[in-house]
């Protein structure tokens, strides 16, 4: 169970400060898989690389988070390393990219595990069992990384960040460097994963609300370093309150749609800088509801059960 | 105006080219004025090699891709040019696709002094103008580096240096892939706008859903070969390759759910790819690979 | 090396430019010192000469002299001004190291860079040329063109130098334009149906400037150094002097054993001033290039 309150996360550059996440609240139940979308500078990313802190350049500026009660030390890189792999698990974008090209992926595993003050051999079978069930034989750790197809890497990646049963884990971007075909098998080994319990939640960073869709109990989306609007993924996806969630779905091509027939409008403009932030709702100047009030942060309110908008609209159009 | 005429493609490798890997097998379409033909395949389709040989980038192999009816292969130089100014591309990373240490307004000087010195300043400039108006960005833009501007921006401004040429033909390869949901559309709905004035456009992208969106034609890529073609909706309205059937299956949709059995049919993707085969003609404007 | 990357999404890139490389080379110890340094014996080499009240190889001093208020330097065992054969000979250092390391530079770029560009045949065909003359034992071949070339000038001397160091600036160059030319913008360029060597010194070259200057740097050095060798063990030019043959003379003449340090300390201080600061700079220009060595 996860519980973040007022996360502040800032980067430091030679500009000054960007406030990459700006205070950020939300829970993930035990056995939820909960989707975290946006568009690129959002936040989503650091959000998911916080929870674990995973990027050193990132200053940690204030707000609290709770893992299964307990507040995990993300200010502190040293203080964390016990949590990390154990408690809080992270399969990073690129993963499968970054795997090292001169080892077999057997002894990649046993190294890491090694270095992590386990094992190797007596995590072996388990290893196996779980390469097995999605579909990749024990032979797979005999070889190099170039033998295998981008899927599988992915795969390998994914068992090895939940070998050791963690209580989180944070998924960012597994699906997107995949086919299709490759992307639904990815996608159904999330849920898999959460069923049998070698996670207890997931966090789902990704940009393709349609995957979400598929696999997330709910969704959450941010937008320039704050929340947009959480809610299950059904009233995401059917009754959106917040204006840029339906703007966001509403530009999403599906198969079925063709230009013709009906032309599906965009969002004119762009996110605003995080150096420094303008006040008030930062979707203020693209949005088509904008008014008066605006110019005045509207609070992540609770406006129907598990629904949770920050819009100063968000009541008015609550069911639609 | 393009026609692909059974073209294969096979890369050496090795010292001395020793090794051989055929990429493509027997490719064979045409693009005709004002039409937007999608190439839709997976990694190691082929897909973007056949943009690249109708670009003139990579070699042809086997068979021959001729524009207006002359074979490209043969031209060089002037010639080679010529076919430049009815032909160009946009690829899949706008930020490789400028040299970082130039602004990006250079692009345009070298358009203008490869292709059209013979112009004087006040045509160049209209030229310049409308291109840009055309995809929504100012003149002021020219004169930032690529660093600085936004993915979505960048891909505007390497079709605006297509427009400025005045082309016939577009390649564009994954161009969307990179940039954001809300940019995506911009960009798509401007290659929408760009056909009905007749410019032509091939589309590679392994997307269906956007395939979909904008083209007239389809083409379904398996391993370098051509599995399925013809009309966007008949293709995508009744499949008849089971290749083109998984795929569109495998596509995620906002409304309808996979089943609890297709999201936990875990394990590796089959490799369903067959060799030979040919293209029979199921309907008009349909045709579909059978293996006898 | 370095290579330019896209910029983060997180966060928005500093405004590049001239300003910030100039800015941080400035501050850049190393390159401050090294740069100082060589800049004295460069300009020791350029104006020194005209201070030489003496030619330098005539023997119309009173020998063995130590440092005075005639003679800087003091004289040789021969009775030659020590002063200005430094100074001269600073000055066919320099001349050696320009000459030989602009031709090792020019070979090097050229062989790199269209190996790198085109490929195939013809990178197999270059990369060949650069291993034979990699492995050619440069010193044989020099002894046996000594034997022919009674008298040899600086001009043979840097040439020598030139044609044979090369190879490892070629590889390096090569190496470099192969990751460039995957790049997107050069097959921009092609469908600007540009030539090959305008792409090549259009785009690729500007693209690694940082890396071409330092692989000069480490040429121009290495040659200065090659050449002081050369000359120490008496094959290098025959019709003037020069730091290293002031080095073969003293050794040779027992300068040590005589206690005649000032015929011996000035050139070896020098050359290896000179060698050190360039290598120095070269350390402090990477850090000022490449931002990621550079402390924040």
């Amino acid at each position: 169970m996860l519980a973040v309150s007022d996360l502040k996360i800032h980067y430091r550059t030679l500009a000054g400060s960007v406030k990459a996440l700006d205070g950020v609240s939300f829970s993930v139940a035990d056995g939820e898989i909960m989707g975290l979308a946006g568009e690129s500078g959002c936040g989503k990313s650091t959000l998911g690389k916080a929870l674990i802190r995973l990027e050193e350049r990132m200053q940690y500026v204030g707000g609290e988070v709770r893992l299964d009660d307990k507040v995990l030390p993300i200010a502190d890189d040293k203080a964390m390393n016990p949590y990390r792999f154990r408690e809080v698990s992270i399969v990073p974008q690129y993963a499968m990219s970054a795997l090292n090209p001169t080892r077999r992926i057997g002894r990649m595993i046993d190294e890491l595990l090694d270095a992590r003050g386990l094992k190797g051999a007596t995590l072996r079978p388990e290893l196996e069992r779980r390469l097995a069930i999605l579909g990749l034989a024990p032979d797979v750790l005999g070889m190099y990384p170039i033998e295998l197809s981008g899927g599988m890497k992915q795969r390998v990646v994914m068992v090895l960040s939940t070998l050791l049963d963690p209580s989180l884990l944070i998924a960012d971007e597994v699906t997107s460097a995949l086919d299709v075909a490759s992307q639904k098998k990815v996608a159904g080994a999330l849920v898999e994963f959460r069923d049998r319990g070698y996670v207890k939640s997931m966090i789902v960073v990704t940009h393709d609300l349609a995957i979400l869709a598929q696999v997330a109990d709910s969704i959450m989306i941010m937008y320039a370093g704050k929340l947009a609007e959480k809610a299950p993924t059904r009233t995401i996806v059917e009754a959106p309150a917040h204006p840029y969630t339906r703007l966001l779905l509403g530009s999403l091509p599906e198969v079925g749609i063709r230009f013709e027939e009906k032309r599906l409008p965009g969002i004119k403009g762009r996110p605003p800088s995080l150096l420094s932030p303008p006040v008030g709702c930062r979707f203020r100047d693209r949005c088509p509801l904008a008014f008066g009030k605006c110019v005045e942060e509207p609070p992540f309110i609770e406006i129907a059960p598990g629904h949770q908008v920050a819009c100063w609209k968000a009541d008015a159009h609550a069911q639609g | 105006m393009l026609k692909v005429e059974n073209v294969s493609k096979v890369f050496r490798s090795g010292a001395f080219g020793g090794k051989k890997k055929r990429v493509i097998q027997d490719v064979d379409f045409e693009v005709k004025p004002g039409e937007v033909v999608s190439l839709i395949g997976e990694s190691g389709s082929g897909k973007t090699t056949v943009g690249r040989m109708i670009l003139r980038l990579t070699s042809v192999s086997e068979g021959r891709i001729t524009f207006d009816g002359e074979d490209i292969s043969a031209l060089k130089g002037a010639s080679l040019k010529a076919y430049y100014r009815r032909v160009q591309g946009v690829f899949q990373d706008p930020f490789s696709s400028f040299n970082p240490i130039f602004k990006v307004g250079r692009v345009f000087r070298t358009i203008r002094r490869e292709f059209l010195g013979d112009l004087d300043k006040a045509a160049w400039e209209e030229r310049l103008s409308g291109a840009l108006n055309a995809v929504g960005l100012e003149v002021a833009a020219l004169d930032k580096f690529p660093h600085q501007m936004s993915g979505g921006q960048l891909q505007r401004l390497l079709i605006a240096r297509a427009l400025v040429l005045d082309i016939r033909l577009l390649v564009a390869d994954e161009i969307i892939s990179m940039l954001d949901a809300s940019t995506r559309i911009d960009v798509l709905n401007l290659l929408g706008d760009l056909k009905r004035q007749g410019l032509s456009i091939i589309f590679v992208t392994h997307d269906l859903a956007l395939g979909n969106y904008i083209s007239d034609r389809i083409i379904i890529l398996q391993k370098g070969v051509i599995v399925e073609m013809g009309a966007t909706d008949k293709v995508f309205g009744d499949p008849q390759h089971p290749y083109t059937r998984s795929l569109l299956d495998a596509v995620p949709h906002l409304h309808e759910l996979w089943s609890e059995e297709e999201l936990k049919d875990l394990g590796l993707v089959a490799d369903t790819a067959r060799f030979g085969g040919h293209l029979i003609e199921h309907r008009e404007n349909h045709l579909v690979r059978v293996y006898s | 090396m370095t290579s330019t990357t896209s910029s983060s999404p997180a966060a928005p890139a500093a405004k590049r430019g001239r300003n910030e490389i100039l800015y941080f080379a400035f501050r850049n110890t190393k390159l401050v010192i090294g740069a100082v340094v060589f800049l004295i014996f460069l300009l020791g080499a350029i104006f020194g000469p005209m201070f030489a009240t003496h030619e330098p190889l005539t023997f119309d001093a009173p020998p063995g002299l130590p440092p005075s208020a005639d003679y800087w330097f003091g004289t040789t065992l021969f009775g030659q001004d020590v002063f200005s054969q430094f100074v001269h000979g600073l000055r066919s250092s320099f001349i050696v190291g320009a000459l030989g390391g602009v031709t090792a530079a020019v070979i090097g770029m050229l062989v790199g860079f269209f190996a790198g560009y085109r490929g195939g045949i013809i990178d197999e065909v270059l990369n060949m040329l650069t291993n034979v003359v990699l492995v050619i034992p440069t010193f044989a071949v020099l002894l046996v063109v000594a034997a022919y070339l009674s008298v040899r000038g600086l001009g043979t001397e840097a040439m020598f130098i030139g044609l044979t160091s090369w190879p490892w600036a070629a590889r390096a160059i090569r190496a470099q334009t192969f990751s460039l030319t995957s790049r997107d913008f050069v097959g921009m360029a092609r469908l600007n149906g540009e030539s090959t060597f305008r792409i090549i010194f259009g785009e690729i070259a500007p693209n690694m400037s940082s890396y071409l200057v330092m692989t000069f740097i480490l040429l121009f050095g290495g040659a200065i150094l090659t050449a002081a060798t050369l000359d120490f063990i008496g094959l290098g030019p025959t019709d003037s002097i020069s730091l290293g043959l002031m080095m073969n003379y003293s050794v040779m003449n027992a300068a040590l054993q005589l206690g005649m340090w000032w015929w011996f300390v000035p050139p070896g201080l020098a050359i290896t001033a000179i060698v050190g600061s360039l290598y120095v700079m070269n350390v402090g220009l990477d850090e000022v290039f490449n931002p990621k060595l550079r402390a924040l």
